[in-house]
């Protein structure tokens, strides 16, 4: 059925409209200001025109150099967590037990994670990889493994991107996990009727049946690293060198720590735009999967 | 019962056990070092605690700035909540309800908002609530979460009242209920579980944020993850009373989970599978 056409619904969308504009388009306005323009301090400034946007796109200079770095190692880490995250979570959503008290225990543990506060993510990790004080790095030094995630590079991506999945698996699981109890039992029961084998139950029932809440995961898992800022700020502070630095990282480091408001401006309009870009992507395709279901599901 | 099945039924449950273990760990390990002294957390790594102790707890609860901080961070999480919940119950009834101008433009640019990283809109927003005197209250860090838990709650409470049959709606208009009364003393209670979920994603989104929470406050309204940060003294790093600080940042979270427990798969498909 379709929906009536009514512009009054504008009055109830109004409020919101209005409380986003207020936290989006003022505070993104002065960015855009300070983004053309050059500082020396005692809040004079001076017309820089697009200068802070050429030196950004041009991987040769310092700025821009350190921009593409930061936006590689973030697109890499991107790409191993939902590597791992994805694939992991769909073997958890799985194996989560079908029913009594142990369902709510497992959801409740597998939740847990995702309500700590993401400093604190960025502390246990702490003290459970630190060589001298922390389980896992006093274990795997034990074992004979040289391991010290503050002074090498490999060690601290291996520890951040373990901390990521330890963090956000469950996410993809839960989302999984809602997929599949939207499979009625008949499926199942035409399944072993047919003598049909467990991958091939997973690969023509289960997995379509996920389509759309993995969709929905591997989105959001992408966004939210793409901006990934708090625990590896905590666990590694960027480092050792520049490592571990990602975009969110960098831009907090150039805007807070350095003050130079005009090529960060530039470079959180360039990383903005970059986002938006991909969420037009996702709501593209959610929109038409969600479309395509519609017109599967009912004829009628 | 065939083999097969038991056989897969023990895979599952091995795999469950290894993947809880492994969530568990990290957090055991840091309960276990918020029970240690600092000079056994030195010492080498124990196990278990050889000398429980409670000191690093009583230190928190006796001092006024770790106990404040607590109180600042609920304070601006469930204003957020309140707000964000508010606001977007009629707009996520128009846009499961009507078409408009402009509508589909509109719940992307909302959406994209979700999506904007935090970092970009750090600096801006000190700027913003320092110019309209909100700076360091609890308000500004509400406001400010506004911003991602305002589209969330759009999006969550539009896929659950999208599953409300229209009939309902146009039952009660003849029924003679006012559009505020049918909202209010219908609709609502039949969204219920809907606006629960809602209010959970608001509330975890807010609880966990630290990057504009901290940018957003200095003394008055600092929330507890930033006092955490106070424990690297002169002495060096106060481990033990940092990982009780940790521990007791986990508690409100654990609680919620707790009584929301039948609603968070559906809540993580956001209303919608």
């Amino acid at each position: 059925m379709e929906k009536p056409l009514n512009n009054r619904a504008w009055l109830l969308v109004a409020p919101v409209f209005l409380i986003v504009a207020f936290s989006a388009i003022v505070p993104i306005m002065t960015v855009v200001n300070y983004s053309v323009q050059d500082t020396f301090g005692n809040n004079q400034f001076f017309w820089n025109g697009l200068g802070w946007f050429q030196e950004l796109l041009d991987p040769t200079t310092e700025l821009g150099g350190r921009f593409f770095d930061a936006l590689w190692r973030n697109l890499l880490f991107s790409a191993i967590i939902l590597a791992i995250e994805v694939p992991l979570g769909i073997l958890v959503a799985l194996s989560m037990p079908r029913e009594g008290w142990k369902v709510a225990a497992t959801l409740v543990v597998m939740a847990l994670p995702l309500l700590i506060p993401w400093n604190v993510v960025g502390t246990i990790w702490q003290v459970f990889a630190r060589a001298d004080i922390g389980l896992a790095g006093w274990a795997i030094n034990a074992l004979g493994i040289d391991y010290n995630y503050t002074g090498d590079s490999l060690a601290a991506w291996i520890t951040i991107v373990v901390m990521d999945v330890w963090h956000w698996t469950s996410l993809v699981a839960l989302l999984c996990y809602a997929g599949l109890k939207s499979i009625p039992d008949a499926y199942y029961q035409a399944a072993r009727i047919d003598g049909a084998s467990r991958w091939a139950v997973f690969t023509t029932i289960q997995l379509p049946k996920m389509k759309r809440v993995l969709l929905i995961a591997v989105l959001l898992r992408f966004m939210d690293s793409f901006m990934i800022y708090t625990e590896p700020f905590v666990l590694t502070g960027g480092g050792p060198g520049n490592a571990t630095t990602f975009l969110s990282i960098d831009l907090v480091k150039l805007a807070l720590g350095q003050f130079d408001l005009g090529k960060a401006a530039a470079m959180s309009l360039v990383y903005n735009l970059i986002v938006l870009a991909l969420c037009w992507v996702f709501y593209t395709v959610m929109t038409n999967t969600g479309a395509e279901r519609q017109q599967g599901e009912t004829p009628a | 019962m065939s083999t097969p099945a038991n056989r897969s039924s023990r895979g599952s449950t091995v795999v469950m056990a290894v993947y809880l273990i492994f969530l568990l760990l990290p957090i055991y390990w840091l309960v276990n070092m918020s029970l240690k002294t600092n000079f056994e957390i030195n010492s080498g790594v124990t196990l278990w605690p050889q000398a429980l102790t409670f000191e690093h707890y009583i230190k928190i609860f006796t001092d006024s700035s770790w106990y404040s901080g607590y109180v600042n961070s609920l304070t601006y999480v469930v204003l957020n909540t309140v707000i964000s919940i508010t606001l977007a119950l009629p707009a996520a009834y128009a846009f499961s309800r009507y078409r408009f101008v402009g509508e589909k433009h509109l719940f992307f640019w909302l959406l994209s908002n979700r999506m904007a990283p935090p970092a970009v809109f750090a600096l801006p927003f000190f700027n913003l609530y320092s110019a309209i005197g909100l700076f360091d209250t609890p308000w500004a860090v509400a406001l400010a979460h506004c911003l991602f838990n305002v589209p969330l709650a759009v999006w969550i409470l539009e896929g659950f009242m999208s599953g409300v049959p229209r009939e309902i709606d146009e039952t009660a208009a003849i029924d003679g209920y006012s559009f505020p009364r049918f909202f209010v003393r219908i609709f609502m209670p039949l969204i219920a579980s809907g606006i629960g979920v809602a209010a959970f994603f608001c509330f975890m989104f807010s609880w966990v944020e630290l990057l504009l929470a901290r940018t957003l406050t200095a003394t008055n309204a600092k929330p507890i993850a930033v006092t955490m940060t106070r424990t690297v003294s002169a002495a060096g790093m106060d481990w033990g009373l940092l990982a009780a600080a940790g521990v007791l940042t986990i508690i409100p979270g654990a609680l919620v989970i707790w009584f929301v427990r039948n609603y968070i798969a559906k809540g993580f498909a956001l209303g919608r599978v």
